[in-house]
């Protein structure tokens, strides 16, 4: 079909690459799904460390449920619910809801803040709210600073469709990534002087991919930043409930209350929330803009048409999170398992060899492989990401996906699988790192004695397989299917079908 | 500098319009058989309660296909973790099979060309991005569904250019205005990117012809232009003729080997208005253009399907006795209370256009009008608000070209309770008759006796306080 294919019969959007979904941070998956592993029937196959996921505590959640039919409108003491729930489309969200998440995002930060329901606004996941809230902050052309690493999908979220800019503010290791004043300074004069727009500043704290949290002083002085230029500022809190260890949480609703209004201007704050990382419901689409500015969420609330909660799940999660008693004992079991197993984690790497920024949330580590790179570049990193899938079989995430401006870092997430899976993995990377020690220590001894020797240096180019010439599917990596079991229903329906 | 976004500041979301403030008023004062029988009466709201009890009988007995577990396994943890834009492969099956049933299997659909999103309001949206640059048009027939003007254009930047359609030919679309659209977005400098319909149209709750149809794909096969056929009224079709859609008369015009028209032929599907689920933002488009698939694909990522509804759904759709149970039926009650509404508008002298689907009936009050003008319309409406006490949706916020018409919903609400607005109308139509249109407040007053409190009902329209869902 010639004219189907016309390129301007269909929109630049349609039709160009802002959506970003050709980067490796997605190549990865394929690798996985086209060879995912299994404990059983295929113990050689890829594990998957690059869904940034939280299975850690579905028990919890089932266990509630069960006990709590009412909650569900599909049970027979639920059903009479039914049909208020499945007419109510208001885009103000049920006022169960929005009472039910205030109520928890204020537990997730201790009490110390409370939230106003009213304020609440809803969007398709956290990938809808950081669209939402570009739409009503930005106009195409505009930018936004974001501090990397950052999450390779805000460029799809927050510029594909809304034409806003992503201008990076750059961190690296020499300071721990932290996001320093002179460098946000130095990233806005640059940006005015290539004659940007600067509308706002894009945090994610708790980090991702760092999984670490930014201090109260970084906070406020970030806060005196964006008042100072008056430019808004988003702080995306998804991994909020993800902090395992101290320091604790601070969020920026913390800041502007103890600011006051007098020195921040409360028009300019707005934070993104979602339930798929702190609860491990990434298929419920619970997303969030809370804004303390009032045309923002009249605005926001308009635009939520576009990607409302379902009903259903309004409904469900409105029993849930009204549980004090459950909420309690979910933040507290939730943060103890994490802990855990980050620290199993941490430690089988460092048996390993492997180093990892010191962190104390998220459902990652951001580990340093830069030992491993043949130099200090971009292109080594591909090379050794390659030798991670195809050899040790591990998809993690490679830091340039991320925006890294130093090579050599890999994120690699831990609260996807079961326990046994990350021994597997564990044992993994450390057969890897031994043997890459072993090679390194072997090519200096020889290279010492005038030796020659280049088989470690060979594999890594016969390794290299191109990767992305593979990744012709439209699959979207974010969802593999993996966890699709033939004895789940709708599967089993698909295969009758 | 300007704090937030041109979107955020204009008022193309469309919501200043009386569509949306005839709800407001609904909102302050609605009516309650009991608790306030004197209350605004909501018949601005196309929704679809007439059969939630079948719904909610079979959920009573699949409660254990519902429950978390099967054969001794949980789905909650797929459930909870399924948030793969492609949607549950089961899902997509039950609905390509249930739209080719509400298309009598004239047409087959391939589940790998579906995409769903949150809503058809999404759906609408996401075609625009994919299709129109911003500063593009779609020209749309009016009258038509008033969130459009959101829809299609608020965050896209595309604009809509009507097709005149008028009463002396039922509204329907010719050749001729369709050209004379399509001239006029040339002189106002608009590439014309496509047409989009409703079918089976919503206000005017009837389905397009063949005639029509094929208009419309003569036309954009000699412009190169994209067709949208919004199609979420398919299975609200409860009268002859029955339903053709777009794919049906494509193909039996036999054009699709001579041109590639397939590939700009478009559907919008969701199950709101046929199943009455439109809490559950199941929105779906159908297309045949692979990059559009594609797109659409990835920003449904904006707005995806929570993977608990698709799992309820793709059961229920799954028992196929029942969705057969449930379209009969559901039609049975629609023409029934479409018929009690009709019927009680000609016995208060008042007609509506001839109707064979929808959830609304297309009125017309020309009559009533002291003059021929939109102003005449709006003080019309707001007399049928404040005084007779219902909200129905003025012609104008259509877009209709013609002063008069009203589009009145007759399946979100109760019998007893349509029984009730329809003899309000009758009152007031006799009233209106009888005192040439004008304002007669002392007669109305002598005649209903349970009318004590009108003037808690006159007060201003306040000043839009953003209080509304957006619906169709």
């Amino acid at each position: 079909m010639e004219l189907s294919k016309n390129p301007q019969l269909l929109s630049n959007i349609a039709t160009n690459e802002r959506h970003g979904e050709n980067s490796p941070y997605f190549d990865g998956w394929k690798a996985y799904e086209e060879n995912p592993y299994h404990p059983i029937k295929n113990k050689d196959g890829v594990i998957q460390m690059g869904l940034s996921e939280n299975q850690i505590c579905f028990d919890l959640i089932e266990e509630w449920i069960k006990k709590n039919p009412k909650a569900s409108i599909c049970t027979s003491e639920g059903v009479d619910e039914f049909k208020n729930i499945a007419i109510f489309q208001d885009y103000h969200g049920l006022p169960e809801f929005r009472q039910a998440l205030a109520s928890f995002m204020g537990r997730v930060r201790g009490g110390r803040v409370r939230f106003d329901p009213d304020r609440i606004v809803m969007s398709g996941g956290a990938t809808g709210a950081n669209e939402l809230i570009m739409f009503c902050l930005a106009d195409p052309g505009d930018a936004f600073l974001v501090p990397s690493p950052y999450y390779p999908a805000f460029d799809r979220d927050m510029g594909w469709r809304t034409g806003v800019q992503i201008l990076p503010v750059d961190c690296d290791s020499s300071n721990g990534f932290l996001i320093t004043k002179a460098a946000l300074e130095a990233a806005y004069e640059k940006a005015i002087e290539d004659n940007n727009k600067i509308k706002g500043l894009l945090l994610a704290n708790p980090s991702n991919p760092l999984g670490t949290l930014l201090d109260r002083e970084t906070l406020t002085s970030l806060v005196s930043f964006v008042n100072e230029k008056n430019i808004h500022l988003v702080c995306d809190e998804i991994y909020s409930a993800t902090v395992f260890k101290s320091p604790s949480f601070t969020s920026i609703s913390e800041i502007i209350e103890e600011m006051g209004s007098e020195i921040c201007n409360r028009d300019l704050i707005h934070i993104v929330y979602s339930l798929s990382k702190d609860m491990g419901l990434p298929g419920f689409r619970v997303g969030i803009v809370y804004s303390y500015n009032d045309a923002v969420v009249s605005c926001g609330r308009k635009m939520s048409s576009f990607g409302l909660v379902s009903s259903q799940t309004q409904h469900l999660l409105a029993s849930m999170l009204l549980d004090e008693e459950f909420v309690g004992n979910f933040l507290e079991e939730s943060s103890r398992r994490l802990a855990k197993r980050h620290e199993m984690f941490m430690k089988g790497l460092e048996q390993a060899g492997i180093t990892c920024l010191k962190s104390n949330a998220g459902l990652f580590v951001w580990m340093d492989l830069r030992w491993l790179l043949k130099e200090q570049t971009e292109e080594a990193e591909i090379v050794l990401w390659r030798v991670i899938i195809n050899e040790v079989k591990l998809n993690v995430s490679p830091g340039s996906s991320f925006h890294c401006t130093e090579p050599g870092w890999f994120r690699v997430c831990f609260a996807n699988m079961d326990y046994h899976t990350v021994e597997v993995a564990l044992k993994r990377l450390h057969a890897f790192a031994r043997q890459e020690k072993l090679a390194i220590s072997s090519t200096r001894y020889l290279r010492n004695h005038k030796l020659q020797l280049s088989f470690s240096f060979e594999r890594y180019d016969k390794s290299c397989v191109h990767v992305r010439t593979l990744f012709h599917r439209t699959r979207c990596p974010l969802t593999p299917q993996y966890f699709l079991d033939i004895s789940v229903p709708m599967v089993r329906a698909a295969s009758r079908t | 500098m300007k704090m937030l976004s041109r979107k955020a500041s204009c008022d193309s979301h469309g919501q200043d319009s009386s569509y949306f403030l005839g709800w407001q008023e609904y909102e302050k004062n609605p009516y309650h058989e009991v608790q306030n029988p004197n209350g605004i009466i909501q018949m601005g709201l196309a929704e679809n309660q007439l059969s939630f009890d079948l719904l909610e009988s079979w959920l009573a007995s699949n409660t254990d296909a519902l429950g978390l577990k099967r054969n001794g396994r949980s789905v909650f943890r797929e459930l909870a973790l399924f948030q793969d834009y492609h949607g549950f492969p089961a899902f997509k099956n039950e609905l390509v099979e249930f739209m080719a049933k509400l298309r009598g299997y004239k047409v087959a659909f391939d589940p790998n060309k579906l995409v769903l999103m949150a809503g058809s309001t999404s759906a609408n949206e996401i075609l625009m991005f994919c299709l129109a640059e911003p500063g593009e048009a779609f020209l749309l027939p009016t009258p038509y569904y008033p969130g459009f003007d959101r829809d299609l254009k608020w965050r896209t930047g595309v604009e809509i250019v009507p097709i005149h359609c008028s009463s002396s030919n039922d509204f329907r679309i010719t050749a001729c205005a369709l050209e004379e659209a399509y001239q006029r977005a040339q002189k106002l400098n608009l590439k014309v990117k496509g047409v989009l319909v409703t079918n089976p149209s919503n206000p005017l709750g009837s389905t397009l012809n063949r005639d029509e149809l094929n208009h419309l794909i003569d036309f954009a096969i000699k412009k190169e232009v994209h067709i949208i056929s919004d199609e979420i009224y398919s299975g609200t079709v409860f009268d002859s003729p029955s339903f053709i859609s777009i794919t049906e008369a494509v193909m039996e015009k036999h054009v699709d080997h001579e041109t590639d028209l397939l590939g700009r032929i478009h559907i919008v599907y969701s199950l709101s208005k046929d199943l009455g689920l439109p809490g559950f933002r199941v929105g779906m488009i159908y297309s045949n253009n692979e990059t559009v698939v594609a797109a659409a694909t990835k920003m449904s990522s904006f707005g995806l399907v929570s993977s608990q509804t698709q799992f309820l759904l793709s059961n229920m759709l799954s028992d196929k006795k029942f969705t057969s149970k449930y379209i009969k039926e559901n039609q049975r009650r629609l023409k029934k209370r479409k018929d009690m509404l009709v019927s009680g508008l000609r016995s208060a002298g008042i007609g509506c256009a001839k109707s064979n689907a929808g959830l609304f009936c297309w009125v017309d009050m020309r009559y009533l009008l002291r003059s021929d003008t939109f102003e005449a319309e709006k003080e019309l409406w707001k007399r049928i608000l404040f005084e007779v006490g219902l909200n129905i949706s003025p012609g104008s916020s259509c877009h209709c070209s013609e002063p008069g018409w009203f589009r009145v919903c007759f399946a979100n609400m109760s019998q007893e309770t349509l029984k009730v607005a329809i003899r309000r109308i009758e009152v007031f139509a006799e009233s209106s008759s009888s005192a040439s249109g004008r304002e007669n407040l002392s007669h109305q007053r002598s005649v209903r006796n349970s009318r004590r409190s009108l003037s808690k009902w006159v007060f201003p329209i306040s000043s839009y306080n953003d209080h509304e869902p957006a619906d169709r």
